[in-house]
């Protein structure tokens, strides 16, 4: 499989609002990424809420122009947000949003709103357009009277199902779904994940899917790359993430989704802060919650290294040292 | 929904009475009856607005012929109220129009653009806020001269910084999380942001503060008249017409309280429709 | 704190000088003085000498430095037409117009105030609907026509006031009623605004769950909340205390400021117009200094805010 975009260590930091009397203060919400996203494939990104995936996501996407770092998009360096060059290439990669109601312009039908990419980029008109529009409505599985209604008439998972639909109209080749259910019931869930997923297989679309819920993850995902506090701590074939997590985060994550036969027996609680990237701890960011932690933890920043098949940053992760899992 | 139409008559008034309080729809018909007056003055007032009938000097209310009676030169007070209605509603539609369009020109491209862009905006607004609006057009009328354009203009200088606010704040928070983020990811130029999406969501606000704005600017617009650097003779505005009936007060007051009237009635059905309005349309805002 | 006050005092000095700058470009675009002064048959040599002396013939960049100059040196220039100070002309006329609009400010927040949180504790009483429909009137009927119906009742029908000039204190009375009527409907609808908005917290209901007397909770918890919003708006009343005297002035012939500016202006006595205009401009950038100040007395949390943000 090829690569469809690359990151080489991307950093992003924010500058916080200058205090009264104080300097401003920097806050480092994605720290060093290195990712790839390959062709037809979906990964998963996986973390807490400030973990800085959805930073990551959005840089992804050349939403936000990185702070240090290097973004290629087939091979091609990605063009500076809002340039025309951008806003051509949006056509080829779009962002499904966690909440369809905000993304959703509430004056216009769900019709006009579908419509919209293939206006945006000049790629349907007139007849052709309604029927390119009506087409994208039935494969996400919206009712064709639904055409004229407008967003808050629909339910959270059938305006999901419109802001797909949006995404896919340019026949994009990356997509990037940000806690595309998490705003959803459950029971919706994993319509919206299933939808998904064939759309994705029916036109091998690559993915770059975010959650911090690793149930919907692990039913979509083929790589999964997990997150804590802007570096990627572990990322893996999804299989092996599940059965067999190395990183003391990744096995803590783990560890709480329920297992059928044995439910949560064996779960590990995180102790501690919830991380805080303006509070970053030295060393191995994760050491204040470790269950394994040595002193060193404290001191030096492990890197992401190849690993029995897989990438981890754990200083604890030498052979002899490793915890049975 | 069909079965609806055979009984819709009945069913429309009272839905109507239900939604709309007396109140509202009297202010509703007032305008209603103003804007006619200001589209057909031409047609409806009975003489002509410089007709001097000297014979016929500061006859009072109710004679045949002259319903609001005439003034000091002996000119029909109704035709010169109608024709001072088209005045002074038209200077404030376009004043108020201007001062809209400008204002929230101002406050998009604040938001598009931040940084200098939107420090400039923010400082102009604060320093117009600051300005002695009233006695600054005194100053700039009697130094040029009064023409019924530059009033206008002058007038759409009034107010602006309002709309420049509500659309900079709301047209941010479009973009921060919500449609105009979406819709600029998917490739989008500003022009379709800001147009096709912004500009109709933000509309009822701006419509909202315009009802505020409209009246304040007819009142201005009177008082500038009434001191006699607004609307010049022989045209003339209600706060003109107040203005010079004012010397007549004693012997002839009916030539200042016809168009007192209608200022007061036409500025109080705005501000009730406009809170109505506001009620209805956005109840986010105060 | 001190850089909280630098900022604000820079902020208010950049306001008047472009106020400033904005009148003196405005008002030497618009035509030349001699013209008006010297009236158009005037032999020419005067006007280069009343040109000459009066800096006109300079370029436009060169009056503004000059003028700028003198106005650092607190020397607004004298009066074109009497050749008096501008600043001592324009200070004779303060007091008479202070006379008008202190004792009808006075009104608007001693009758204004209470009438609103009266209206807000009593909602949908008499009282409450008589404050709202005050209101309305208040903001939609101009000062002239509210003046001049005044003089119609009391004046000319009645004859128990005078209908203008300054000559007791009985000639004031008119004019203080034309000013304060409308302040008093719009404080008054603005302070029941507020005052409900702040009875509708939940602090408040906490306060009287916790079974604290009413008398208390309106004192102690409502009253200060609702202050705020309530000090801004006095504060616009403050800061147009002096340019909201024009058309009243003009109505009752009252030698104050607002008759000063329609003369000067008439007139086209530059320097006085644009040392009344620094005077207003002042007055108005200083209340909202003072309101700012207030603000922080009022609210702890907005001073926190502001120094820890």
């Amino acid at each position: 499989m090829n690569a469809i975009l690359q990151a080489k260590g991307l950093v992003q930091q924010y500058t916080t609002a200058k205090s009264f009397f104080g300097k401003a203060s920097t806050v480092r919400a994605v720290d060093g990424v290195d990712l790839t996203a390959k062709q037809g494939e979906v990964l998963g990104i996986v973390g807490e809420s400030g973990s800085g995936k959805s930073t990551l996501g959005r840089m992804l996407l050349g939403l936000e122009t990185p702070f240090q770092g290097e973004l290629r998009y087939l091979g091609q360096p990605m063009p500076a947000p809002h340039s025309p060059e951008w806003r051509k290439l949006r056509a080829q990669m779009q962002l499904i949003f966690q909440d369809p109601l905000a993304a959703l312009d509430r004056r216009l039908t769900i019709a006009a709103q579908i419509a919209e990419p293939l206006e945006i980029h000049g790629l349907a008109a007139d007849s052709e357009l309604d029927r390119r529009v009506a087409g994208l409505i039935e494969r996400v599985g919206l009712r064709p009277d639904q055409a004229g209604r407008y967003p808050h008439e629909l339910s959270g998972g059938q305006r999901q199902r419109v802001v797909i639909a949006r995404a896919l109209a340019s026949n994009p080749r990356f997509l990037v779904c940000d806690e595309p259910v998490s705003a959803l019931d459950v029971s919706i869930q994993a319509q919206v994940v299933n939808l998904l997923r064939d759309l994705q297989e029916g036109e091998g679309l690559s993915m770059v899917f975010i959650s911090h819920d690793l149930k919907v993850v692990r039913n979509i995902c083929d790589r999964v790359a997990v997150m804590y506090l802007g570096r990627i701590v572990e990322e893996a074939p999804s299989d092996q993430i599940f059965s067999d997590p190395r990183h003391p985060y990744t096995q803590a994550l783990v560890s709480s989704v329920p297992k059928a036969g044995t439910g949560l027996r064996g779960r590990i609680i995180l102790q501690g802060e919830p991380p805080n990237p303006a509070a970053r701890p030295s060393g191995c960011a994760f050491h204040p919650r470790c269950r394994i932690a040595a002193p060193a933890c404290a001191a030096q920043v492990p890197a992401l290294e190849y690993n029995d098949g897989r990438l981890a940053a754990c200083l604890k992760l030498q052979p002899k040292l490793r915890p049975a899992a | 929904m069909s079965d609806t139409a055979a009984i819709a008559p009945p069913r429309l008034i009272r839905r109507i009475r239900m939604k709309v309080p007396a109140l509202i729809l009297f202010a509703m018909i007032w305008l209603g009856g103003m804007i006619l007056v200001a589209i057909f003055a031409d047609w409806l007032r009975p003489y002509d607005i410089t007709a001097m009938n000297l014979q016929n000097r500061l006859v009072p209310m109710g004679t045949p012929g002259h319903l609001l009676g005439t003034d000091e030169l002996g000119r029909d007070v109704l035709s010169r109220l109608l024709q001072s209605i088209r005045v002074s509603l038209v200077i404030a539609f376009c004043a108020t129009i201007i001062s809209a369009v400008f204002g929230t020109t101002l406050g998009f491209l604040a938001a598009q653009f931040r940084g200098w862009v939107e420090h400039l905006v923010v400082a102009l607004a604060d320093f117009q806020a600051a300005l002695p609006f009233m006695i600054m057009s005194l100053a700039v009328l009697a130094f040029f001269g009064s023409s019924t354009w530059l009033l206008v203009c002058l007038m759409g200088f009034y107010g602006w910084e309002r709309y420049a606010r509500i659309a900079r704040g709301l047209a941010i928070s479009a973009s921060a999380q919500g449609y105009a983020a979406a819709v600029v990811q998917l490739g989008a130029k500003p022009s379709r942001v800001y147009l096709r999406h912004i500009l109709p969501n933000v509309a009822s606000t701006l419509i909202v503060s315009m009802t505020l704005t409209f009246p304040e600017i007819i009142l201005m617009e009177s008082g500038l008249s009434f001191l006699g650097l607004g609307v010049q003779p022989p045209e003339s505005s209600l706060g003109n017409m107040v203005g010079f009936g004012r010397e007549y007060l004693a012997r002839a007051p009916w030539i200042m309280l016809a168009p007192s009237f209608v200022i007061v009635l036409t500025t109080l059905s705005i501000s009730l429709l406009g809170d109505w309005l506001r009620d209805r349309l956005d109840p986010t805002i105060r | 704190m001190l850089r909280f006050i630098f900022v604000k005092l820079a902020r208010a000095l950049l306001t008047i000088l472009l106020v400033m700058s904005f009148a003196f470009i405005v008002l030497r675009l618009s035509g030349d003085p001699a013209q008006i002064l010297l009236g158009p048959d005037a032999p020419q040599d005067a006007v280069d000498a009343f040109r000459a002396r009066w800096g006109l013939e300079d370029p436009l960049w060169q009056q503004y430095l000059a003028y700028l100059k003198q106005l650092a040196m607190f020397d607004f220039g004298v009066s074109m037409r009497d050749h008096s100070p501008a600043i001592q002309l324009v200070m004779e006329r303060v007091p008479a117009t202070l006379a008008l609009t202190i004792p009808a400010l006075m009104l608007k927040i001693c009758i204004g105030i209470p009438a609103g949180v009266y209206a807000a504790l009593h909602r949908e009483s008499v009282a409450d609907r008589g404050v709202i429909m005050l209101s309305i009137f208040g903001f939609t009927i101009p000062s002239f026509v509210l003046g001049l119906v005044l003089v119609l009742i009391f004046a000319v029908n009645l004859g128990w006031l005078p209908a203008g000039g300054q000559d007791g204190w009985h000639y004031a009375i008119l004019p203080i009623a034309t000013m304060s009527i409308g302040g008093i409907g719009i404080l008054a609808r603005f302070s029941r605004s507020a005052m409900i908005e702040v009875l509708g917290q939940p602090y408040i209901r906490t306060a009287m769950a916790k079974g604290l007397p009413w008398r208390d909770v309106v004192w102690k918890h409502a009253l200060p909340n609702a202050a705020v919003p309530i000090v801004t708006l006095i504060g616009f009343m403050v800061g147009a205390l002096i340019a909201g005297a024009v058309v009243v002035e003009s109505i009752f012939s009252w030698p104050g400021i607002g008759r000063l500016i329609v003369v000067s202006v008439a007139n086209r006595d530059l320097a006085v117009v644009q040392c009344i205009l620094l005077v207003i401009a002042a007055s108005m950038v200083m209340a909202n200094l003072l309101v700012d100040f207030a603000y922080g007395a009022l609210d702890p949390r907005l001073r926190s805010a502001r120094s820890g943000k």
